[in-house]
């Protein structure tokens, strides 16, 4: 399968990716490691005239540490993540997460900003920055703004992203030592969840998103309410679908994502809780 | 447009459509069908190659990204005539049985081995997790991956 033809052009800074973006418009996408948009493109699922290709821009891969939070930049490939001492030790959840996205060779190219843009409800990292309150920064024509993970999600594959914004970087609450516990049912290894669940707790705070339970991924702000009025796991996490409307596909019917969201649920706040 | 990419240590200079896969480029233009296409959609892994030394699917590449990069295929693996450590493993194994995951399982192995040179089996199964065959001989693969960790 090949692609759709499109004309090609390589930014090699931000501001150059932001200018090109508004001279093509909407015909234009970003390519980062192209490994969401590249299979859609084959699919011919995507046909976008004009890619801009943001993969070679090295000032946007960095994992920092910036006080209470970590800041990574938005083109870090997940397997520099996933073995980041400093995403280890400050937040294993997503650590952890980035490790289970597609396989090796997959990690070796995706990156965690292209996986977030794409904005895909299937996909482990949009939940489970959405769970940690993670802050993305947005690069647009008029400057940087600043766009919370729980205002970023708008629909299937739709982000708050304007046709004219790059993220730019992502800025993800230290765990501070919390528990933490990351569930992914699937049929196959590298498939995507049919359901996933990633959540952490602390003394007196906790937060639960759900992996593919809807078109956007969904915070269980439900279980979180529960467990904070002191509620037993298992009853908290009776509440794990009260905010999402799962579709029906091939691999599960609605019904069946319910009763996996409730037990992956359970499962990732016991280990949350150990 | 013109892309300049070392492939198994010659420099290649090829004029190609933004669209083009990096397998294609592969497989069509320089002739190297030791790369195989098996789904197609980034989930079997027989189109592993190393790019800059690492695992990576061609078939989700486009050759335009692997520009000014250094590709190694299975082709590129053996010297003067003998084969890579890996290769002799799967060799002497019986890694293999119809064939067609093996130069993806090759170039993933190496890649696995270079990251991780002393794997346990479950590391090893998991290291592999983007390369199926259809054969489903696991077994005696990951036995050859162990097998060349262990003569390293």
């Amino acid at each position: 399968m090949i692609p759709a033809a499109f004309d090609y052009k390589r930014a090699s800074s931000a501001a150059e990716a932001i200018s090109l973006v508004a001279q093509y418009g909407d015909e234009a996408k970003f390519l980062a490691g192209g490994h969401s948009l590249i299979p859609l493109m084959k699919l011919r699922l995507a046909q976008p005239a004009m890619l801009i290709d943001i993969g070679r821009i090295k000032d946007l891969s960095y994992i920092k540490d910036g006080g209470d939070f970590v800041a990574i930049g938005a083109l870090t490939r997940h397997m520099d993540v996933e073995k980041s001492a400093l995403v280890l030790k400050e937040i294993p959840l997503l650590a952890h997460a980035a490790s289970h996205v597609g396989d090796a060779q997959v990690r070796h190219r995706g990156t965690i900003g292209g996986s977030l843009a794409h904005a895909d409800s299937a996909s482990d990292l949009p939940a489970t920055t959405l769970a940690l309150g993670a802050t993305y920064v947005a690069q647009g024509p008029n400057g940087e703004r600043l766009i919370a993970a729980a205002d970023f999600y708008k629909g299937f594959l739709e982000s708050a992203l304007q046709p004219d914004e790059m993220l730019t970087e992502i800025r993800v609450p230290k765990m501070n030592g919390a528990k933490w516990g990351f569930e992914k049912f699937n049929r196959r290894a590298q498939d995507w969840a049919i359901v996933g669940v990633a959540a952490w707790r602390s003394k007196d705070a906790s937060g639960v998103a759900l992996v593919n339970m809807g078109s956007t991924p969904i915070l269980a702000t439900s279980v979180s309410e529960a467990l904070k009025s002191g509620a037993s796991v298992a009853d908290a996490a009776e509440q794990a679908a009260a905010e999402a409307e799962p579709q029906d596909d091939l691999n599960a019917s609605s019904e069946y994502r319910v009763h996996l969201a409730k037990v992956l649920v359970r499962r990732a706040l016991e280990k949350a809780s150990a | 447009m013109k892309v300049s990419i070392v492939v198994n240590g010659t420099k290649q200079e090829k004029d190609v459509e933004p669209r083009t896969l990096l397998v294609h480029l592969l497989r069509d233009q320089l002739q190297l069908t030791g790369t195989n296409i098996g789904c197609d959609t980034s989930s079997c892994g027989a189109c592993t190659v190393h790019l800059d030394g690492e695992a990576v699917k061609s078939c989700t590449l486009l050759a335009v990204q692997a520009d000014g990069g250094t590709v190694t295929t299975i082709e590129g693996l053996s010297k003067d005539g003998v084969m890579h450590p890996m290769q002799q493993a799967f060799m002497e194994n019986h890694g293999l049985q119809c064939g067609y995951c093996t130069p993806g399982m090759v170039m993933a192995s190496i890649g696995l081995l270079n990251e991780n040179p002393n794997p346990t089996e479950e590391e090893v199964r998991l290291g592999l997790e983007g390369n199926l065959c259809r054969c489903t001989g696991y077994h005696n693969i990951v036995k050859s991956v162990l097998a060349a960790a262990k003569a390293k």
